[in-house]
Order: structure tokens, then C-alpha cells, then sequence
């Protein structure tokens, strides 16, 4: 315990290195994410079933099977299969590639229940006031429906958002050197576990916290700006 | 003119419109009313095909309407509609309440949207507002404003669910001035209505549905003065 601050204060550079691949991923992921949440959300509402069907079946197997499962089956299981195959060897995927198709497959399925329950929580009048003035479907989507719905999901979008960012710490088991990983690797050269751990704990904390202000900070501006 | 022909509307298994047939002729007023779940408002919104008929031939300008392979939305840009909730949209300025169909839909240019918004404004006694969000005003100028927003569109015919039913009782008088004038300038109109009063001063012609089926019609001094049906008869002592 002596050497609590030595230690904390010798990871903690490192773990700010492992950070900006923390927030790079996380911040690709969840851009990709709202991509692929929005189309997913969109054709989960829509007429037409086989879109219907489609999304619900990528919304169930993304949330319904953990994180880890998915980096571990996409990273090694994937290419296994691949290189099962006659004449193929050697292929792989390289970690950042799995981090980001991962985390962007994974959050995209959260991202689209969210902006569905965003688009479901809208007055039906709103599309019926549209209708009757003669826009068409799209167009109502475009300037009525989906403007009020994003508002609606900052709140939620924020938290996954945090989500996210706290479970790349995942990547960790195939070596992708965000935090959680720079912190087991000093652990295993300082047999300092508690200031490193402490040191993980505190970089993820300030990084959440960090997100959580801003989200505020951009909502009460938001609300402010208009109603 | 609007002719409505053996019109059917079930909601599952519940049939909430039994067979209507009726005509609606150019700058003719008339007042729906009946009962609550009587299938007035389902009557309405049928007419702009907000709710799809089951059955039945809807004619508007003698465009069929209910054939699918005429556009809805063409249709619907000559047809305002007023609703009992007002449905502005809630992140818009009035302003750009009234002009964004204009733009978006007929692609009017900015500053003549602008120009016919602010010149509805004046007529429905709200120039004031146009850059005001619809949370700030009173729901009787909400209406208002939701009025301009549908005559903004320029259509030749305006439908009005219940347009005072949602307001304070202070504020029914501003709405219905609003309408009266425009059945003085010869709008076709299609207004469900409570205001019974109203009906027999701005009226043509009175409707009265119950059940699903347009039980009894006529100008307002025969449906009110002289009704036929016991039904009607019943009716109007209870609201007058």
C-alpha cells in the first residue's frame, strides 16, 4: 500500500494512452451505430414486412447474446470458419477491425430500439396534421416526426452512449490495448493490482462523467432554443 | 362537390359506418352531428382518407379518391383539415407552421410563403405571434393558427373535426368567428360539431348521424325546428 502513489501515478499516463483508443472506437462505433440504428428503427416501423422482419431478427440476436460472445465469434470463430475452407489460410481479422464492425453491430441494435420508441412516443396527430396538409410519408418523417424524436432520445442515446464505452473494455480479451487492457498489463509486470485497477476505474469515471455533462449542457441549450 | 357513396368503415369487428351516401356540393356548409361514437368523426376523416374506408366510393371534384391508383397526397392538398387537438408541430415557429407545406409540398418559394402566412395571420387576428413556438399560446389561438395553417394550402375544400370541442369555453367564440367567416366567402366546409347554436347559424345543411348511418338531414330550420326521427328528437333535448 506504501507504494499506492507510485504506482497510480506511473499506469495513469499509460491509461490515458489507452484511453484515446477507448474513445476512438467507442466514438466510431456509436456513429456507425446510429447509422444502422436509424435504418433498423425505420424499417422495424415500416409497411413493408420483410424490412420488419429483417430488423427484428438483427435487434434480437445483437441484445439477446452478450458483448463478449460476439467479439470472441466474430474475431476467432469467424475466421476459423473461413480458413476451414479449402485453399484458404491464414486469413484473420485485425483487432481494431473487429472492435469497430462489433461495437457498431452491437450498439446499432440498442441505438434502433431507442430511436424507435423515440419515433412511437410522438402524437399520431402529428402524422395525421402532416398527411392532411399533404406531404407524403417521407417528407412528414423528414420535417414533423423526426425532429421532435431526436430530441426525445438524448437522454437515452447518452446512456448507451455510456454503455458502450464502458463495455469496449471487453476488447480486452483479444488484446486491443484500450484501458482496461493497459491496466492488466501493468498489473502483470507491477504485481500492483489496486492502483492500477483504481487507476482503470478512474480514467473510465472522468471519461463518463465527462460525457454526461455534455449531453446536459447540449439538452438544456437545446430546450432553450426551442420548445 | 364531394359525393360519398354506400360508404363502410369497420375498426376489427366493430362497423362504425353503416352504408353513408351523400353528396356535398361547392360552397355548401354543412354541420355533422350526433351523439359520441356515433361514426361522425370517422365520417370526417374518411373524406381525406385519414381513416381508409372498407367499402365504398368517395368522389371529390369527380376524382375517386378511394381508388387507390389516384395519389393521395394530390388529393389531400385540396382538402384542409382542422382537428379537435390542434396539432401544430411543437418545434416550429407559428410561422413556419403555415409555411412549411406550402414550401415543401407545392414548392412555393420562401418569401411568398412568408408573404401569405403573415396575410392569414392578419385574417385569423394573429399577426403577433408568427414567431412565437404554439406552447405559448392559448388553445383557442392555437386553433387559430392551425386554421391558417390548413388554408395555406390554398384548398378548396376544409374539413373541421370538432374544432372547438378541446377549448375553454371563452375561447369557442374567436374559433368560430374564424370559420364563420370563411363560409361567408364560400368555402366548402364539412364541420363536426357540439356547437349547436352554431350548426343553425352557419349551416346549410345539417346532418345527423347515429349508429353509423345519416339518420335525418336537412336545412338547420327543419332538423332543429321540425325533426322527424324520435332519435333527433331525443338528441336535440338533451344538448339544446
Amino acid at each position: 500500500m506504501n507504494n499506492f502513489g507510485y504506482h497510480f501515478w506511473t499506469v495513469m499516463p499509460r491509461l490515458w494512452g489507452g484511453a484515446t483508443i477507448t474513445i476512438k472506437i467507442t466514438a466510431i462505433a456509436v456513429c456507425i451505430g446510429m447509422v444502422i440504428g436509424m435504418v433498423m428503427a425505420l424499417s422495424k416501423l415500416s409497411k413493408i414486412w420483410p424490412l420488419r422482419i429483417v430488423s427484428n431478427i438483427y435487434i434480437e440476436c445483437l441484445r439477446g447474446t452478450p458483448l463478449y460472445v460476439q467479439i470472441l465469434l466474430f474475431h476467432f470463430g469467424v475466421p476459423g470458419l473461413i480458413n476451414s475452407m479449402d485453399g484458404v489460410s491464414g486469413f484473420h481479422f485485425n483487432v481494431m477491425t473487429t472492435a469497430i464492425v462489433v461495437c457498431s453491430l452491437n450498439s446499432g441494435a440498442y441505438i434502433a430500439e431507442i430511436f424507435r420508441s423515440g419515433i412511437q412516443s410522438i402524437d399520431k396527430g402529428q402524422m395525421e396534421a402532416a398527411r392532411s396538409l399533404g406531404m407524403n410519408h417521407k417528407k412528414a418523417m423528414q420535417y414533423i416526426i423526426l425532429p421532435q424524436a431526436v430530441k426525445r432520445v438524448i437522454p437515452p442515446l447518452c446512456n448507451e452512449f455510456i454503455v458502450l464505452l464502458k463495455d469496449t473494455s471487453l476488447l480486452a480479451v483479444i488484446g486491443v490495448t484500450e484501458i482496461m487492457k493497459v491496466g492488466q498489463i501493468y498489473t502483470s509486470t507491477s504485481y500492483a493490482p489496486f492502483p492500477a485497477y483504481i487507476g482503470v476505474a478512474c480514467v473510465y469515471l472522468i471519461l463518463t462523467f465527462t460525457i454526461s455533462r455534455v449531453v446536459h449542457y447540449v439538452e438544456v441549450k437545446w430546450n432553450m432554443s426551442s420548445n | 362537390m364531394i359525393e360519398v357513396k354506400n360508404l363502410y368503415k369497420s375498426f376489427g369487428k366493430l362497423e362504425v359506418l353503416k352504408g353513408i351516401s351523400e353528396t356535398i356540393q361547392d360552397q355548401e356548409v354543412v354541420c355533422v352531428i350526433g351523439p359520441s361514437g356515433s361514426g361522425k368523426s370517422t365520417f370526417l376523416r374518411c373524406l381525406n382518407l385519414l381513416e381508409e374506408p372498407t367499402s365504398g366510393v368517395i368522389m371529390v371534384d369527380g376524382v375517386e379518391i378511394t381508388d387507390k391508383k389516384n395519389d393521395v397526397n394530390k388529393i389531400r392538398e385540396n382538402m384542409g383539415m382542422v382537428f379537435q387537438r390542434f396539432n401544430l408541430f411543437p418545434h416550429m415557429t407559428v410561422l413556419d407552421n403555415i409555411t412549411l407545406a406550402p414550401m415543401k409540398v407545392k414548392g412555393m418559394d420562401k418569401a411568398k410563403a412568408e408573404a401569405q402566412a403573415m396575410e392569414l395571420l392578419r385574417k385569423v387576428g394573429l399577426i403577433e405571434k408568427a414567431q412565437v413556438y404554439p406552447d405559448n399560446l392559448s388553445g383557442g389561438q392555437q386553433q387559430r393558427v392551425a386554421i391558417a395553417r390548413a388554408l395555406a394550402m390554398n384548398p378548396d375544400i376544409m374539413l373541421f373535426d370538432e374544432p372547438t370541442s378541446a377549448l375553454d369555453p371563452e375561447m369557442v367564440g374567436e374559433v368560430l368567428n374564424v370559420i364563420r367567416d370563411l363560409a361567408k366567402e364560400g368555402m366548402t366546409m364539412v364541420i363536426v360539431t357540439h356547437e349547436m347554436g352554431f350548426a343553425r347559424e352557419v349551416a346549410d345543411r345539417v346532418l345527423f348521424i347515429d349508429g353509423g348511418n345519416v339518420l335525418e338531414q336537412g336545412t338547420p330550420q327543419e332538423l332543429f325546428g321540425n325533426p322527424q326521427q324520435e332519435r333527433t328528437k331525443n338528441f336535440l333535448a338533451k344538448v339544446l
